[in-house]
């Protein structure tokens, strides 16, 4: 066996991994704090990105499309809340999944409408001149020398930045008043009433962060596989990722990612030939899903058995 | 007589527009004073607690009639939140403590509405002097922890709030009996420390001992109330809700008549 492949295709798979990771936390910080499934999740990603693309195309600066994309992520997150979550406040779980389907479609229109429907290619390399990235072709591969393997450099750069989101997120949840509170409303949102949280105000955060947190993975996704309706279709392997770290944590959608990065990866690599040829990284992970599913329905991390979806 | 503090003005509750859950229900809570809201299942004491502390609507309840008053302001708008600064926590049934969180952090998210870290930090202290048991347990998640733990966990949490008035739902549920004169003593020490109690309870005996004035609810309406001592010594109290027969057996159909009997109130 080809040990240095072996390790080249570890790598590249954990690296994806994160990526998956970045786009499940959306959904798991969403679920975990108000039991919906937010489908509108992709089209969250694809309007992210695309407002960024088209800023730039504009001539505004790399950093100043940024920040303004991360703002009106930022108020989006927080008029979704007001406008699509408050009114329908302890109604049925369903009512409020088909809400999100709803904000979905409404989404993806208004991107169009407000932007436009073209593909747009997205090189931040452009922008971001941090030595990591050469301004040549950003696919491929480069020499790292004390391992004496090929990464994509981008590849680094992504997951670095993926994993201090992470990292970002993990404080904030762990060690802020405002994240303890929000693990309080996610575990019972009557106690969390009766005790003074402001659910409204909670919900809202956690739209916003799930906006910005959708730009960033938007962004990083884009440089792989432009900024078009392709985006929606990345954030369908989260779907994977969700169901084997459970639902409703976030350490679950971290380990769940790296699981199915690397699986789909050693898949396509080893175990093609028994599936009969190339290609199988395009289903492999809901495979893997589905074989983790008759074994441990609530995933890994998983809270509880998930009844509702 | 001294100031009230709470004070519910017949009010009528109305679940999902259509079921009538309290219809007409009148009671004060006076400053410094632990109140018991006595009643059997259904009757419809954590209606009367859930109003005044404004959480009906997320079980689609709203209040119908009647007005609620606290420090002589109409609450009956004002939402939880701002109940919770102001000085009005409820304690709900079943304690509903947050069971992947550890114990301290339940306790900690009482202190949301507190702007000063140094202050929830004394008060943490406070609460684990009134709660000693739950003091060795602060890192283990409340989900392990046992009923009595949870309870005390539940009022820690509402007491991180420097609270005035703590609504009490059904503390004894579920726990042993030396456990319930426990809860029950650790009210009197917060009441002697000012706080003001308004007590949902089934455990009419205990709740009654500790108490100053007694409401007894039946089907939505308030059908008695008094001095707690006073309530204690009444025979038709006693058979009902004491299980103490005054003597021998009396007849069912006897010692209900005090329900045909709307009680005034001046």
């Amino acid at each position: 066996m080809d040990w240095v492949y072996l390790i080249e295709v570890l790598v590249g798979g954990l690296m994806s991994g994160v990526m998956y990771s970045l786009v499940a936390i959306g959904f798991v910080l969403i679920y975990k704090s108000s039991g919906i499934f937010n489908f509108a999740q992709g089209t969250m990603l694809l309007f992210a990105s695309l407002t960024f693309v088209k800023m730039t195309e504009n001539g505004i600066d790399f950093w100043t499309s940024l920040f303004i994309a991360a703002g009106i992520m930022v108020i989006f997150g927080i008029a979704t809340e007001r406008y699509v979550i408050r009114p329908l406040a302890n109604q049925d779980l369903l009512a409020l999944f088909m809400a999100t389907v709803g904000l979905a479609t409404f989404q993806e229109g208004f991107s169009q409408f407000v932007w436009d429907s073209d593909v747009h290619g997205l090189q931040m390399s452009k922008f971001l001149d941090i030595g990591l990235l050469d301004p040549a072709p950003i696919f491929m591969s480069d020499h790292i020398p004390w391992l004496d393997i090929l990464i994509p450099k981008f590849d680094i750069f992504a997951s670095l930045v993926a994993g201090s989101l992470i990292v970002v997120l993990a404080f904030f949840f762990q060690k802020t008043k405002t994240g303890l509170s929000l693990r309080a409303v996610s575990d019972d949102h009557m106690a969390a009433m009766a005790v003074g949280i402001p659910l409204q105000t909670v919900w809202a955060v956690v739209w916003a962060v799930t906006g910005v947190i959708a730009l960033v993975a938007g962004l990083l996704w884009a440089e792989r596989v432009s900024v078009s309706f392709t985006l929606i279709e990345a954030v369908m392997k989260a779907l994977p990722v969700i169901l084997i770290g459970g639902l409703t944590s976030i350490p679950g959608a971290i380990v769940g990612g790296l699981v199915i990065g690397v699986g789909e990866k050693l898949g396509e690599i080893y175990l093609a030939d028994v599936f009969g040829g190339q290609g199988i990284e395009l289903w492999f992970a809901y495979f893997m899903a589905l074989i983790f599913l008759i074994f441990r329905p609530q995933g890994m991390f998983g809270e509880k058995l998930i009844e509702r979806v | 007589m001294s100031k009230s503090l709470l004070k519910v003005n017949n009010i009528e509750v109305v679940y999902n527009h259509v079921i009538l859950a309290l219809r007409g229900v009148t009671l004060d809570v006076e400053e410094g004073k632990v109140v018991s809201l006595l009643g059997a299942n259904g009757s419809g004491k954590t209606t009367t607690l859930k109003a005044c502390s404004n959480l009906l609507h997320a079980e689609r309840g709203a209040i119908t009639k009647g007005s609620i008053e606290y420090n002589d302001n109409d609450i009956s708008k004002t939402d939880a939140y701002n109940l919770v600064k102001d000085g009005v926590v409820q304690v709900l049934e079943g304690r509903h403590c947050f069971s992947h969180l550890t114990v301290e952090e339940n306790i900690m998210t009482g202190s949301f509405i507190r702007e000063n870290p140094k202050e929830a930090k004394q008060d943490l202290e406070r609460v684990y002097d009134h709660f000693e048991r739950i003091r060795i347990r602060k890192k283990s998640l409340a989900g392990f922890t046992s009923g009595g733990e949870q309870q005390m966990i539940a009022m820690g949490r509402a007491l991180m709030s420097r609270p005035k008035l703590i609504l009490l739902d059904e503390p004894s549920m579920g726990l042993a009996p030396q456990l319930v004169e426990e809860i029950f003593a650790i009210v009197k020490n917060l009441n002697k420390e000012g706080v003001s109690f308004l007590i949902a309870e089934q455990n009419a005996m205990v709740a009654l001992k500790y108490a100053d004035d007694g409401y007894i609810i039946e089907n939505g309406r308030v059908i008695l109330k008094g001095k707690a001592s006073e309530l204690l010594e009444r025979p038709d109290v006693k058979e009902m809700y004491l299980g103490v027969g005054a003597e021998g057996k009396t007849s069912f159909r006897d010692i209900k008549y005090y329900h045909r009997r709307k009680p005034s109130f001046s």
